[in-house]
């Protein structure tokens, strides 16, 4: 293998698992070694500068990073970094002299963002400072979009949304709520330099079959359900609830089901329970109230009884593979299963919809009724018009359109500022040596052995009782700590110099995950398997050498390496050092653009 | 040294051996020696050698002296039995134990300083009697505790750090151990486990003394030029005579090499040594020959490395002495009082 070039961003940046999962890369160790000690406000303006709403998605995420923790890998279960994220943003100071300022004189463009969830607050939030004059249209009469209309209050206060939409909003954005756009021809006659679609996937899919029709006095729609919760609208269900699908919304649905009255709920799936779509973390959440998972069972028809919903009848499957691994549900031809109920909420996906887009205007749709959008830009065929969060791509989560709506940011600075969309800014990237004295270094290196710390919950019977009280109370600053320290500081990176070394084998020796070895090159196939270890992970790479004194190479496998500094410790000669590698994706403003 | 203790994770993938154990459960504690010692390596080279050789910890003992190299063991097999003793007096204190309880694994780790100066006695003793052990010189040249006086194995005419010349002749341990009549004797280096540890395997499982001289740069006050124990002067001299697999008996062999290139030895517990030759007319069993080999090669500047010597029908101290074979924490008080009936026949017996 060619010697590992260790100033392709890229290389440092895989290592951090979690960084490189997580859309928009926000540091996540250098914020946990932040809430370690004890400057929260700092950790929380990390996240903050990175994914905008650090204290609803350290309730919320979605958590790409978790799945790809190094710390899973090493032992049981990830650094519950979503988690870590709310003791930030819980325990923080004052931040609203951390804010960037806002200029007076504006720079005279004039961008309109539609739609007040994620996507556009976050493109409002990199514009303002920049000057922008934005202005936000929803159709609700409070922004924030589904953050606000469709995650129940007890997993997210209102409180916690009011304070991080108000940190955007109160930069000036200019607000027309509570007016639903019916026209993007009428938006752009205004005359906006740039506009932002981040309209959400708003419509619910509904499930025809059998006594749809009639039953339809009991049978609701999960995310306009959940809005019209959200917004007080209905405070009672049934006494028994069925909310059919797998999803994060069905999860939703029926723990506030339970809320609302629901004394026997149960979510029915067609498929498999691990198949499901809803984070495994909501799945037991929603057990843990009592609420039973039922699988392989398709929806035939709403039962009827004296002209009102009575039940539903369910046809028993099983999953048959073919010879190409695909899937089919096979009738298992036992008798279907009849569930009684009073109400039922149909949870089975969202779509986007855009029957306000002109289909005359140039902005060219798919043929499944979806936007062009370059995936990179964020860009329509409408040179000015931009997409975001679910509007872009179909229904993802938060944090994607956090992602979203940062390179749209960019995109937008740069069509204003005059240049091309295209060319993309690369990220900032520093990598500092850690090294304080013969073995001291500015982290924690020692490994904490702890296993991964549960989050308190709030007692179960107030819980179920009070839609609006908050399940689950977050770490405390000491639970906090013990959860930061099981980090493994993967943005620490071992950075090995080869004509320095002497080839005495110490760091081999020390290593407790043996993950170095030195051998003769080769390709790296052929490499792997004759490691100290075999390296079996082949989305992990291997950090391989120039040649050494003796013909040999080092070769590191990154996978399970635990950032503990042994090896640089233990080497005589600094051939190893241990450097912080810190990757800050460029938005928009001056650094964005080339000139 | 390091402020932290090795982590207890370890590779998710390692391997275990017939025990269920990971080569990670015969390390002791981390290493208090600097940064890049030689020594280090040999532990590890041991861990590996007795993981692979699948020992129960318990049943070894590791005795040691006094110097960096007599620190060592703390730094292996945590879970064995250990004897720190006096400076040099390791080979006395291994050879009792031997002889109290010939069940146990004895590992004697000494420097170059414990057995070349002060311990010179004893060492040269615990050979000629044949006490069943690996003795082990981690050997660096220098006193490394006392900031890098030359020792007793430092080459005439070498180096120190700060440029003097050493002008006391020196003393090659390998050719005192063949003189003193050892049964197995090899030379190693320690930047080269894959030549260490099947020696160190092959050591354990020989009967009788087994010595094992293995050159370790101290990489504080002997790794410069004009140094010849240091890295790159080793490998720039590293002549192997051969290179030793080490196959227990219940692995089949494999052959796959040309004839006459390979000589495969069976030793007493039947363990099978298969030595691929270097230097094609060196013969392991000639003693003679090889002391001759040494002091011409020794001559020339090269550092002739690999399984010296083998006796392979090499008889221990027990074996000699005719001892009891049980230890002596098994024998029950019949056997160690056998009353006034046996002491008259055996005053009778010496009449």
């Amino acid at each position: 293998m060619d010697p590992t070039d260790i100033r392709v961003p890229d290389y440092f940046h895989k290592v951090v698992d979690c960084q490189w999962a997580c859309p928009s890369h926000t540091p996540v160790p250098e914020y946990i070694r932040l809430i370690a000690a004890g400057r929260y406000t700092d950790a929380y303006m990390v996240n903050w500068a990175s994914n905008v709403f650090p204290g609803i998605l350290g309730r919320t995420c979605d958590r790409p990073c978790e799945p790809a923790c190094r710390r899973g890998r090493v032992e049981k279960e990830p650094v519950a970094i979503c988690r870590l994220k709310r003791v930030a943003a819980d325990n923080k100071g004052e931040i609203k002299r951390l804010l960037p300022a806002i200029p007076a004189r504006k720079n005279g463009k004039r961008v309109a963002l539609l739609g007040a969830g994620p996507a556009s607050l976050t493109v409002a939030r990199d514009l303002m400072p920049l000057g922008y004059h934005c202005v936000l249209y929803d159709g609700d009469g409070r922004a924030g979009g589904m953050i606000r209309s469709q995650i129940p209050k007890f997993r997210l206060p209102e409180a916690v949304i009011d304070e991080e939409v108000g940190y955007i909003t109160d930069m000036g954005v200019e607000l027309r709520l509570g007016r639903r756009v019916d026209s993007l021809k009428a938006v752009l006659a205004e005359g906006y330099d740039a506009v932002f679609v981040g309209t959400g996937a708003p419509r619910g899919r509904d499930l025809d079959i059998p006594g749809r029709k009639e039953a339809a006095a009991n049978i609701h729609i999960g995310i306009d359900w959940l809005s019209s919760v959200s917004f007080g609208h209905i405070d009672k269900i049934g006494r028994r609830v069925i909310v059919l699908g797998g999803g994060n919304t069905a999860m939703d649905c029926c723990r506030s089901s339970k809320r609302l009255g629901g004394e026997q709920v149960t979510v029915v799936v067609r498929s498999g329970f691990d198949e499901m779509k809803a984070s495994p973390w909501e799945k037991e959440d929603a057990m843990h109230e009592g609420i039973p998972i039922l699988n392989y069972l398709v929806p035939r028809e709403f039962v009827l009884r004296d002209g009102r919903l009575a039940g539903m009848r369910f046809e028993k499957v099983a999953a048959h593979y073919d010879g190409t691994g695909r899937r089919s549900l096979v009738a298992t031809g036992e008798p279907d299963l009849l569930l009684d109920c009073d109400d039922v909420l149909v949870a089975v996906g969202q779509e986007n919809a855009f029957p306000w887009i002109e289909r005359d205007i140039g902005l060219d749709f798919d043929k499944w009724g979806m936007p062009k959008v370059d995936p990179r830009t964020m860009q329509s065929t409408l040179p000015k018009v931009f997409f975001g969060g679910d509007a872009a791509f179909g229904p993802k989560n938060i944090i994607w359109a956090v992602a979203h709506g940062h390179e749209a940011a960019v995109s937008i600075d740069k069509l204003l500022s005059g240049e091309q969309v295209k060319d993309r800014p690369p990220p900032l990237v520093n990598l500092v040596s850690q090294k304080m004295g013969i073995h001291e270094w500015s982290y924690d290196n020692d490994v904490s052995l702890d296993l991964r710390y549960k989050v308190p919950h709030a007692e179960q019977a107030v819980a179920l009782k009070n839609i609006k009280v908050e399940v689950e109370l977050g770490f405390d600053r000491k639970l906090g700590y013990l959860e930061a320290e099981r980090c493994l500081n993967c943005d620490v990176q071992t950075v090995f110099a080869a004509p320095l070394c002497i080839e005495c084998d110490a760091c081999v020796d020390i290593c407790p995950m043996d993950c170095i070895t030195f051998t003769g090159n080769g390709g790296e196939n052929e490499l792997r398997p004759r490691l100290k270890v075999p390296a079996n992970n082949p989305s992990q790479d291997l950090y391989v050498s120039a040649a050494l004194k003796t013909g040999r190479v080092m070769v590191k496998d990154e996978d399970v390496c635990l950032h503990c500094g042994l090896c640089a410790e233990r080497c005589p000669t600094g051939a190893w050092d241990m450097q912080k590698f810190l990757l800050e994706m460029t938005q928009a403003g001056p650094a964005c653009r080339s000139r | 040294m390091t402020y932290i203790a090795k982590p207890k994770l370890h590779h998710p993938k390692l391997p275990t051996n017939k025990l269920g154990f990971t080569h990670r459960d015969y390390e002791g504690a981390v290493s208090t020696l600097c940064a890049g010692c030689g020594h280090d390596s040999i532990s590890a080279a041991i861990v590996q050698a007795c993981f692979e050789l699948d020992l129960p910890p318990h049943r070894i003992a590791k005795l040691s002296g006094i110097g960096c190299s007599s620190k060592t063991p703390t730094y292996f097999l945590g879970a064995s039995h250990g004897f720190n003793s006096v400076h040099g007096r390791m080979p006395s204190v291994l050879t009792g134990a031997n002889l109290a309880n010939r069940d146990l694994i004895y590992l004697g780790v000494s420097g170059d300083g414990d057995s070349a100066s002060i311990g010179l006695g004893q060492f040269a003793h615990s050979i000629r009697r044949g006490v069943n052990m690996v003795y082990i010189v981690e050997n660096n040249g220098v006193y490394g505790l006392t900031k890098g006086q030359f020792s007793a194995t430092a080459d005439k005419g070498s180096k120190n750090k700060r440029g003097v010349m050493n002008t006391d002749s020196s003393i090659d341990m390998v050719s005192m151990a063949l003189q003193f009549g050892a049964s197995f004797v090899a030379r190693s280096f320690s930047g080269d486990k894959d030549q260490l540890v099947p020696l160190l395997k092959a050591a354990i499982a020989h009967d009788g003394a087994a010595f094992l001289d293995v050159i370790s740069p101290c990489v504080a006050f002997n790794n410069h030029l004009g140094s010849t124990k240091s890295f790159d002067f080793v490998r720039e001299h590293n002549e192997a005579v051969n290179r030793l697999d080490f196959i227990t008996t219940r692995e089949p062999i494999r052959v796959d090499y040309q004839p006459g290139t390979v000589e495969v030895v069976t030793q007493h517990d039947g363990s099978v040594l298969r030595l691929r030759k270097v230097a094609a007319d060196y013969d392991v069993h000639n003693r003679i020959a090889a002391m001759n080999y040494l002091q011409e090669r020794g001559a020339a500047g090269e550092v002739v490395t690999g399984l010296l010597y083998l006796d392979a029908e090499a008889h221990d101290l027990h074996g000699y002495l005719n001892t009891v074979e049980k230890p002596f924490n098994e024998l029950g008080e019949a056997e160690l009082i056998p009353g006034s009936e046996s002491l008259e026949r055996f005053n009778q017996s010496l009449r």
